[in-house]
This record gives structure tokens, sequence and C-alpha cells, in this order.
């Protein structure tokens, strides 16, 4: 939030002594860039939030029946792929060669679809409910449909609260996934294109001085530009966070996995 | 009205009976499944790849079988000791560090009468755990860029030469350690405190009536009611001691090639050889074998805590 001279002179300061709002007049005069990762960011952080909800709730319902056959099997399934997993390499050949999701909005949402961490957690939370209420559910006829969506999913806001923010900051703040999968500039992710945009100025500024170009960069704010962007991206996050911090803290205290 | 109950009805037959309800229950699943069975057992199969030579154009079934050769090449290469000495090195550093000062700042929001002081100061130490690596590699920037950073301004204040950061690799198990702590610290130290919020008020009522001082609490009361957490989290970590915090590594140190005696491994490495050189089957051994010794790690580990104690075992 300092103007580019002070913070040559003077470096990073805890406040700011010239204040100038150049920086981020500078991160939005070139703004389709920033709209357009901040719109894919926001689409597969929303839609992938909600149908990864959505099918981890409907895969941990299911795990507290214990009269269900295979249920057993199902868990140490699921167990498993968090002791042993194919790696990074294989991963991307299915990704990329067979799957044909790179570049596509799709290889942020379906790969990371279940996390089995968060559907242990859910399952501990189901398993607590009152058990008579479904029954009676059950003798009035209700499916295991019904039953989900109408009581198993409202009486368990708690937990559901928690993982959806947990994976929504996840995904928020996923660059990883750009940094492997994507090449078409319009569908890189917000993080990415932070780190990105950095890199670019810093070689713009370092080519500049080798470079005989007479367009004076001296103008383009680099180091607080670097610390604009930085607001401007992790800022939506961080507002979220208070809004759910107490779903979160209960979250954390539901999440025993032992069981 | 009467449409409504007639339908119920009939769906109390078709609905309500066991065998239905299994395959509700089957059905509800299936979709998930299918996610987990195609993005986490699917690559499985794919290791193969890290016995052959991995030809694109051949694809995986068609390319050479080789055995053992790449996991040959692995190990003779200098490359590999390396990162493997500092995956384990700094993340055994960042397990005793991050556990002690998790419980310290535990046991201080506990000691925080004040509700709302321990709601400020949890939110403020969780907050970096919500921040992209990328971020966080922007504020550690601020601090170390050598020309502008906060703390070479002050080294200069001081009259002490200016140190350039990001090519000196002795600083960086320092740095690396104390920018992990202050990113998990917050978020550890929630689950400790719930835990100490759990503990039985009277043991400590009948302590203090005894006489013992704080210390003495903490020592017998508190540290015994935290160790089968702390043996827990402890496990799931030790289990993870190959795998690497991969934007820890690649953001905060800038990607440096400087530094790579200190600050590359196994995850940096497995990227470059995917993105640089390309070596699928290579990059797909290393994997491997990662994801095989973490798994024994975990079990033994896991094994050692049940038969001291199968109240602290994991499962």
């Amino acid at each position: 939030m300092t103007d580019e001279k002070t913070l040559l002179y003077s470096g990073y300061q805890v406040i700011p002594s010239n204040f100038s709002l150049e920086a981020y007049k500078y991160v939005f005069k070139n703004p389709t860039t920033i709209i357009d990762a901040y719109k894919v960011t926001f689409a597969f952080s929303v839609i992938g939030t909600a149908l990864s909800v959505l099918l981890m709730a409907m895969l941990a319902y299911p795990l507290t029946k214990k009269e269900l056959k295979g249920r057993n099997f199902v868990s140490f399934l699921l167990f498993f792929t968090m002791l042993f997993s194919g790696g990074l390499v294989p991963s991307y050949i299915l990704i990329t060669r067979y799957l044909h999701l790179g570049d596509t909005i799709w290889v942020y949402i379906l790969p990371s679809m279940i996390s089995v961490w968060y559907t242990f957690m859910m399952r501990t939370f189901f398993n607590d409910l009152p058990k008579e209420i479904f029954e009676s559910a059950l003798v009035d006829g209700a499916g295991e449909f019904r039953i989900f969506f109408r009581m198993v999913i409202p009486l368990s806001k708690p937990v559901i609260a928690a993982v959806a923010l947990f994976i929504f900051l996840g995904k928020w703040n996923d660059w990883f996934t750009s940094l492997l999968y994507i090449n078409d500039p319009k569908l890189v992710s917000l993080q990415y294109l932070l780190q990105k945009i950095m890199n670019d100025i810093k070689l713009l500024s370092e080519n500049s001085g080798n470079m005989s170009i007479q367009k004076d960069t001296s103008s383009i704010p680099t180091e607080s530009v670097r610390m604009a962007m930085a607001i401007v991206v992790a800022g939506p996050a961080l507002l979220v966070f208070p809004f759910f911090q107490k779903y979160f803290v209960k979250g954390l205290t539901i999440g025993s996995v032992k069981g | 009205m009467k449409e409504v109950i007639k339908q119920r009805k009939v769906s109390t037959k078709s609905k309500g009976t066991l065998g239905n309800r299994k395959w509700q229950l089957y059905g509800m699943m299936a979709i998930p499944l299918l996610f987990v069975i195609v993005f986490s057992y699917i690559p499985m199969f794919g290791i193969i790849i890290g016995f052959k030579d991995y030809k694109y154009s051949r694809g995986i079934l068609g390319s050479e079988w080789v055995g053992l050769k790449n996991f040959e090449f692995m190990v003779k290469s200098n490359d590999f000791w390396n990162i493997t000495r500092n995956t384990i090195l700094l993340n055994l550093l960042f397990i005793v560090v991050g556990v002690i000062s998790a419980v310290v700042v535990a046991l201080i929001f506990y000691e925080l009468k004040s509700r709302i002081a321990t709601k400020v100061y949890q939110t403020i130490f969780i907050t970096p755990h919500f921040l992209s690596w990328v971020v966080v590699a922007y504020m550690v920037y601020a601090l170390l860029s050598p020309e502008y950073g906060t703390i070479n301004k002050i080294l200069g204040a001081f009259g002490i030469s200016q140190i350039n950061w990001y090519s000196e690799p002795k600083w960086w198990p320092l740095i690396l350690t104390i920018t992990n702590t202050w990113k998990i610290v917050g978020m550890d130290s929630v689950i400790y405190y719930a835990a100490l919020m759990g503990i039985d008020s009277t043991l400590y009522e009948a302590a203090e009536v005894d006489g013992a001082g704080k210390l003495k609490i903490v020592k017998n009361i508190i540290l015994p009611c935290l160790v089968p957490l702390i043996a827990i989290l402890t496990i799931l970590k030790i289990g993870n001691i190959f795998r690497a915090d991969f934007g820890l590594f690649y953001q905060v140190t800038r990607d440096s090639g400087a530094l790579y005696s200190v600050t590359d491994v196994i995850d940096t490495y497995l990227y470059r050889t995917l993105t640089v050189t390309g070596d699928m089957s290579l990059s797909t051994s290393v994997g491997f074998l990662q994801s095989i010794v973490g798994m024994v790690l975990v079990l033994i580990t896991n094994y050692i805590t049940r038969k001291i104690n199968p109240d602290n075992a994991l499962f």
C-alpha cells in the first residue's frame, strides 16, 4: 500500500508512511486477465465445493448403516487410499492422456472430488445422530434418499459447513492444478496468476536493464504491485473465514477419525 | 390430499422393505465410489510405468519392460540421497518444532481466562492456514528480498552486511521451519485446545487443593491427557515424512536453484523430472518408493504405539 519510491527508499514497513493506491490502480488497469481468473476460480470453487460435499455425504451416510453388507470393505477401500497412492505421474497421465481433462475447468473439480479424510469426518458425525428418528421415518415409508436429503443433511449443518469451508478454501488457494494441467491463460486460477504475474514483472524489470528498451519501466510499480496483488488474491478467502469460524472450530472437534 | 396419502401407502410397501433400502444405499454410494476408483485406484496400476521405459508414442502397455533399471538409476544418482536426506531431516525438524509450539500455544490459549481474547488470538493464529503458499511466499519475499527486504534493512541499520537470502542455503532450514510452523501452529493448537477443554476440571481442583503448582499441574495432569492426541497426530505426520509440502519448498524458496542442496525435496524433484526432463518412468519409480516407504512407516509406528498403549494407536 506504499508508493514505489518510498518503498525503494525505506523498504517494507508495517505502517505505510506514504499511503498510495497507485499499485492497486496498476493491478486493475489491465483487468481482463484478473477478472477471468476470478471468474474461473469462483466458478470451480463454488461448483466443486457443492458437488464434493454432496457426494462425500452420500458416501458417508450408507457407511453408518451397520446392517449394510460390504460396509467394512468400502471403508477399507477408502482408508487404503490414505496409506498408498499411485503418485503424481500415473495420475497425470490418466488425467491428461486418457480422460482429456487437461485445459478444462473440470480438472479443478473432478480429480479432487472425494476426500477420504472429510468423508470419515462426516461418517463420525452421522453416526452420532439419533437413530430413532430415522427409524420412525422408515416406518412412515420414507426411502433412504428422502431420509438423507430431508433429515440427515439438515441435521448435519455443523459438519457440512466445516467441511465446505475447508474444501472451498483449498480450492480458492489452488495453484498446483493450474501449474500442472492448464496451458490456456483464460483458465488459470487466481493464485497461479498471482505467481505468474510476479515472475513476469521480475523478468520485465530484469530485461529492461539489459536491453535498451526506451520504455520507462521504472514507472511500473513492481514491489508494491506484488503486495497489492497478494491482498487482492488473499482478501476474499480471509473475509469468508470469520463467518464460518464457529462451525470450523466445532468441525475440528468432531473430526475424530478413529473408529 | 387423499392422493398424497395413497402414494405414501404405496411407497411404504416398495421403499420400506429391507432389500430395497439396501439397494438405495448402494445406489447412493455408487457415484462417489466411482470417483475414488477412477482417481485413486486406477493410478495405482500406473505404477508399472516405473518398471518400464515409458514412451509417449507407445503408450503404457506398449512400452518396454526394463525391470528395476529405473530404481537402480535412481539409487545411484547423487540427487536421490540429497533429496531423501533433505526431506526426512526437514520434516523431522518440522514435526518436533511443530508439536512443541502447538502444545505451548494451546496451553497459553487455555490459560487465557477471557473468552473474547481466546477467540481473537485463535483467529489470528489460524489465519495463516488459509493463505495459499503463493501469498505466503510473497510475505516471506517482503522480509527477505535482497534489495528491499525488511530484514536486510534492519541488518543494514545495525551496520551488518546484507545477506543475499535466496542464494545462501545455510539459512534455509531455519527459514523453512519458521515459515512452516507459522502456518500450521494455529490449526494444530486448536485441536490440542479442544482436547484440553475436555479434561475433567475436578482433576485440577483436587490438585490445587493438594497444593500443586502450575508447572506440576501441567506436567502431571495436562500433558498425560494430551499424550494420546499427540501420539495420533505424530503417527500421521511420521507416515508422511517422505512427503514434503510442495508449496513450501517450491513457492517459498522461489524455486531458486542455488538453494537446491538444502531445499530440494522428493516432491520438488518429482515435479522437475516430470516437467523439465519429462522422464515419466524415473518420476513414477521415485513416487512409488515414496508411497511404499510412507505406508510401511505408518504401519510400523502404529504397530509400536499399539504395543505400548493400544488406546493411542490410530487403527
